[in-house]
């Protein structure tokens, strides 16, 4: 399979997926840290690929998403954003809405 | 100091704004002394009005796409409009400690 079919696949397939550097108990960077735990807190099961293991999705998922660096959570098929836009919308309760109202969309299917 | 300073003069020139904060933050990462690799930046503008997060970092990773490509390993960005750097009380989040994802690795964010 191409690999861009791979992350259209992955990000069609999991309605909420983290890029991220290393995994979710031993993230690899400061930046994938803080973004995994705050999507850990907010209770839902997501999907992670590590980007360190997968050198290929590395290579070519920033220009599929027109988005230069990595984490990058994707819901619903949509980038949502990296590190800094993650925490921020922790901050203000509007990741938790998102990530229930996802969780509980897909739940009902 | 260049890439710091052309990251700065870019950022000026496209979004005239009303603040902006370039820090070089590559002292806090497993690079060589005075590398230009990890940069947060704050920018407040007008320009951001009614646009969502992506879509503001995406503009500004645009913008800077030379010196993503090149040196510029990670980039913590920090975009708000007037009004939301107001209500923020003009303070941006701090980046997270380095976690030395990025030892030996010379492939880039």
């Amino acid at each position: 399979m191409d690999i861009i079919d791979t992350i259209k696949d992955q990000i069609e397939n999991n309605s909420i997926l983290l890029y991220m550097k290393g995994s979710p108990n031993q993230p690899q960077c400061g930046f994938s840290a803080r973004t995994v735990q705050a999507l850990m807190a907010c209770g839902e099961r997501f999907a992670y690929v590590d980007i360190l293991s997968n050198p290929e999705i590395r290579a070519n998922l920033p220009k599929y998403a027109n988005w230069p660096t990595f984490p990058q959570l994707w819901v619903d098929g949509e980038l949502v954003g990296g590190c800094d836009i993650v925490t921020e919308m922790f901050e203000t309760g509007e990741l938790q809405t998102l990530i229930k109202d996802t969780a509980s969309a897909q739940a009902a299917e | 100091m260049v890439v710091q300073q052309e990251i700065e003069q870019r950022l000026q020139q496209q979004f005239s704004p009303g603040y902006i904060e370039v820090a070089n933050e590559s002292h806090m990462h497993s690079v060589p002394a005075n590398s230009e690799t990890h940069f947060r930046v704050v920018i407040v503008s007008d320009a951001f009005e009614g646009k969502r997060k992506v879509a503001r970092h995406q503009q500004v990773y645009a913008l800077l796409a030379e010196q993503l490509e090149g040196p510029v390993h990670a980039l913590a960005l920090h975009t708000y409009t007037p009004g939301e750097w107001q209500q923020r009380q003009e303070e941006a989040p701090q980046s997270p400690d380095c976690l030395g994802g990025s030892k030996a690795d010379s492939a880039g964010a």
